[in-house]
């Protein structure tokens, strides 16, 4: 399952697509919002997502999985739309034989996602201020579609 | 041809829409699109560098032809998440 959503999410979505009795390890990363950015007060984010593509991207990190561990147990749900403090913004679930290849192509998904799906991030400070988050010194341009 | 293109994120901001559709020459390119635009707006030219195009859901280049119905979208930085 990949998919984006505006409904909120819980880590049992995750789980119960990918949980099977033949996996050992089930691994899960929530992506939370933080109450901070370097200190300065959020008061909420508001994600956007090119919706159509991005899942068409979310699908080609679980292929990737695929092909790197064997893993076809991969569930990626991300939300769009305002989310408070605290709300889960991005639920992985990765189910494998082995927990080692679990946790890294759990972190795999989630450092794919940051690069190639195209979802966008909206800080609303408290000061009233608000800004798309700016890009960090890496060229977007710069990562390959496909590692 | 006409073409359908979508802006997100500081795009959509700074072009003060989310999409359009647009009449382009035959043999038209993504470039032709960015050229497009930079009249009507130069500042995003600023934004070139850092973004990425897409065709149809699928990472494209300058360089990319168009054809007749194709939905092609500018995507600035996808970002959120230090690698920490």
């Amino acid at each position: 399952m990949f998919k984006i959503t505006s409904e909120i999410i819980t880590e049992a979505q995750v789980r119960e697509v990918v949980e099977s009795p033949d996996s050992g390890a089930v691994v899960l990363f929530l992506g939370t919002v933080r109450n901070n950015t370097d200190g300065r007060q959020v008061k909420h984010l508001e994600y956007d997502a090119y919706e159509p593509m991005a899942e068409k991207k979310m699908a080609e990190i679980g292929q990737e999985i695929l092909e790197k561990w064997g893993i076809k147990r991969v569930a990626i749900i991300h939300r769009v739309g305002k989310l408070e403090i605290g709300e889960v913004s991005v639920a992985v679930g990765v189910a494998s034989p082995h927990r080692k290849d679990g946790f890294e192509a759990c972190k795999y998904a989630m450092d794919r996602l940051k690069q190639i799906v195209p979802i966008w991030k909206r800080e609303v400070w408290l000061d009233g201020e608000a800004e798309w988050v700016k890009p960090d010194a890496v060229f977007f341009k710069s990562i390959p579609d496909r590692i | 041809m006409n073409v359908i293109v979508k802006y997100f994120a500081v795009c959509h901001e700074m072009l003060d829409r989310s999409e359009e559709e647009m009449q382009l020459p035959d043999g038209a390119t993504v470039q032709t699109i960015l050229k497009r635009l930079e009249e009507e707006w130069p500042e995003i030219a600023e934004f070139y560098e850092v973004m990425q195009m897409s065709v149809n859901w699928e990472y494209a280049t300058e360089n990319t032809e168009l054809s007749e119905g194709d939905e092609v979208a500018l995507i600035p930085p996808v970002t959120g998440g230090k690698n920490v």
